[in-house]
């Protein structure tokens, strides 16, 4: 039997969807018992959230007030201090879980399977590597505990329906106090969150500027989308840097894709290989985003995306 | 703890990682029995992300907040070639840690642990993620074996005395944090621009120190925790369609029930 601790991640109000998401990789171990840990100040409204969710057996609050904010340095020796009667330790594989994962297996002394898109048996995963290229399958040590993160758009969320326990854990570890947090500044938006939407469109360094990209927004508003962007229209400053799709940004797995003035670079592919349907508008014919795009319309973006919005 | 006499103690010294990775360009192959990537005759470069992390460190010392650039990397003896690029872009010294194999991130941040005992850096850059393996968790855990804060993916990187605070670009939009030094830092696409080296700094570079340490001499022993079993190209996606106009796609996609 496998026992699976999942690390929970939350923004201390609401239970982030890539949590749901590693439980059901974590249902595809077989014989798996999932416990979800969350790690907060105050953990009662993320854990009763957690504990709706199926196949979760327990959940587990860890509550201290240097939770407040995650900082990998503080969550992952308290992480150390559960992980003792569990086979696998998963997270997912987030900005937050990627920052915290690999402190964790460290200080297990384990190694870490990254970006698990598929779960083989209880030592089998297969993993993408070079910008998503290749696809490797591995097997780890079975001797030792795994940690790993869980690839979220390769897994649909779990459903709610369930009823686990929830139990505070006390863990009693040293937490360091050489790391503080600072801030955080988020970009206020009413659109849905890039990570889950189900329809996203995105643009590319063809928008040309930041205020050329209001464009992309106000066809987004209109079908209710997500907006994402490639890393030139990022490093050009057009859009903030919580909208890059791709190998170095969100991988993401819209059921509608709308590419507009991206070229289909590999770094950025790898980031939609999940999305349903890819439509690709880009004024060369040759640009490599046709390649896998399901519709593709060639054309002057500044004429085609003002008359999509008059359509829709 | 990690003072020893007679080691480089005294200067304020920053450690980069460089990596010899297949270069951004190159679209990989599998082979054809599923062993493993071709990279025979494979155009090989550093790290892109490392290249930031050299371009940070060096700007560090050029503003005054470090005297000494050292770049190290792990890997056979032709990862020469991208030390000697690192000494041209302007780093003061390199280490060549040999190894001919595959190393997996827990032994590189071992490794990374001794170089560190040796050189004593109050702070090391790596890159956030080596874009073969797309691992990202190098720094991580380095910062775990050594105990110290780590900041991932940062945008921004201020020192101040014995304290850093460093942006960092997570999903959420971006986040600071303070870090006590010594800490290590990894580096994201927006942190800098990297220089572009030019043709006498390749000619001075030769000059500079390069140093050569066999991975056995570090004490450090590799182990395989992960095997890799089969590598396999990604299912390809079905080429589509081209339509003609916006009018066309609208209705295709209405068709489809993924617009109302
Ligand atoms: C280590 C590394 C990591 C990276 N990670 C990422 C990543 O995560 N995400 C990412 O996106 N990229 C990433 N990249 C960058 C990637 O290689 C490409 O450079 C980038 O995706 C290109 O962005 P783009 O398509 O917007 O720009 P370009 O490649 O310049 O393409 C612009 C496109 O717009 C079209 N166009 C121009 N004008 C118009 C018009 N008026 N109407 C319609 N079409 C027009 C052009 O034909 C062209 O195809 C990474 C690169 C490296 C080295
Ligand atoms: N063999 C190596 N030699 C030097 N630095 C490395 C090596 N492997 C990884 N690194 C560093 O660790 C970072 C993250 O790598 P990874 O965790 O493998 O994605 C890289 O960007 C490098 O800075």
């Amino acid at each position: 039997m496998s026992k699976v601790l999942i690390v929970a991640e939350h923004d201390g109000k609401s239970l982030n969807p890539s949590t749901a998401k590693c439980v059901t990789c974590a249902r595809s171990i077989p014989g798996a018992e999932i416990t979800v840990a969350v790690f907060a100040q105050d953990a009662a409204a993320v854990a009763a959230q957690a504990a709706k969710l199926q196949s979760v057996a327990r959940v587990l609050k860890v509550e201290h007030p240097a939770n407040e904010h995650a900082l990998a340095a503080v969550i992952a020796p308290q992480v150390v201090a559960l992980a003792r009667e569990y086979t696998h330790v998963l997270g997912p594989s987030t900005t937050f879980g990627k920052d915290v994962m690999p402190r964790v297996a460290a200080l297990l002394d384990t190694a870490q399977v990254s970006d698990i898109m598929a779960v083989e048996s209880a030592t089998r995963f297969r993993r993408p590597i070079y910008a998503g290229n290749v696809l490797v399958t591995v097997d780890v040590d079975a001797g030792s505990k795994i940690v790993g993160t869980v690839r979220t758009a390769s897994f649909e969320a779990a459903a709610e329906g369930g009823s686990a326990t929830v139990d505070a854990a006390a863990v009693q570890v040293e937490l360091p106090k050489h790391t503080r947090f600072v801030s955080v500044s988020a970009a206020k938006s009413d659109r849905p969150d890039l990570q889950t939407a189900r329809r996203v469109i995105s643009g590319g360094r063809a928008l040309g500027s930041a205020e050329n990209f209001k464009l992309l927004y106000s066809l987004a508003d209109k079908l209710g989308a997500a907006v994402g962007a490639s890393r030139a229209a990022v490093d050009a400053g057009y859009a903030p840097n919580d909208l890059q799709v791709g190998q170095t940004g969100k991988i993401i797995a819209p059921d509608l894709y709308i590419a507009i003035g991206i070229s289909g670079a590999i770094q950025h592919l790898t980031g939609i290989k999940d999305a349903r349907t890819i439509v690709a508008i880009n004024k060369d014919a040759e640009a490599p985003i046709f390649e896998v795009a399901d519709y593709g319309l060639v054309g002057d973006l500044f004429q085609i995306v003002p008359e999509l919005e008059k359509l829709l | 703890p990690f003072w020893l006499p007679g080691r480089h103690f005294a200067m304020k010294r920053i450690l980069v990682g460089i990596k010899r990775v297949v270069d951004y360009n190159v679209r990989v192959r599998v082979k054809p029995d599923g062993s493993g990537v071709v990279t025979d005759g494979v155009k090989m470069s550093i790290n892109p992300f490392d290249e930031i992390a050299l371009e940070e460190a060096l700007r560090i010392k050029e503003k005054g907040g470090a005297e000494e650039v050292v770049v190290a990397t792990i890997g056979p003896a032709d990862t020469q070639q991208q030390l000697r690029t690192g000494l041209a872009m302007g780093a003061d010294r390199a280490l060549l840690v040999e190894h001919a194999g595959a190393l997996e991130p827990l032994d590189v941040a071992k490794v990374f642990l001794k170089l560190i005992e040796k050189e004593q850096p109050f702070l090391v850059i790596l890159g956030k993620q080596a874009i073969d393996d797309d691992n990202n968790q190098t720094g991580q855990m380095l910062a775990a074996l050594w105990n110290r804060p780590q900041a991932t993916f940062a945008s921004k990187v201020e020192l101040a005395g014995e304290q850093a605070k460093v942006t960092r670009e997570v999903d959420a939009g971006l986040e600071t944090l303070e870090v006590d030094l010594p800490a290590v830092v990894t580096t994201d696409l927006r942190l800098n621009e990297p220089r572009y080296v030019k043709l006498p700094e390749i000619m001075k570079a030769k000059k500079k120190p390069l140093e050569t340490l066999p991975l056995a001499s570090l004490g450090v022993s590799p182990r395989v925790r992960v095997t890799p079993v089969k590598y396999e190209p990604p299912p390809q996606r079905q080429k589509g369609v081209l339509v003609k106009t916006p009018q066309e796609l609208v209705e295709a996609l209405k068709k489809k029930g993924l617009v109302a």
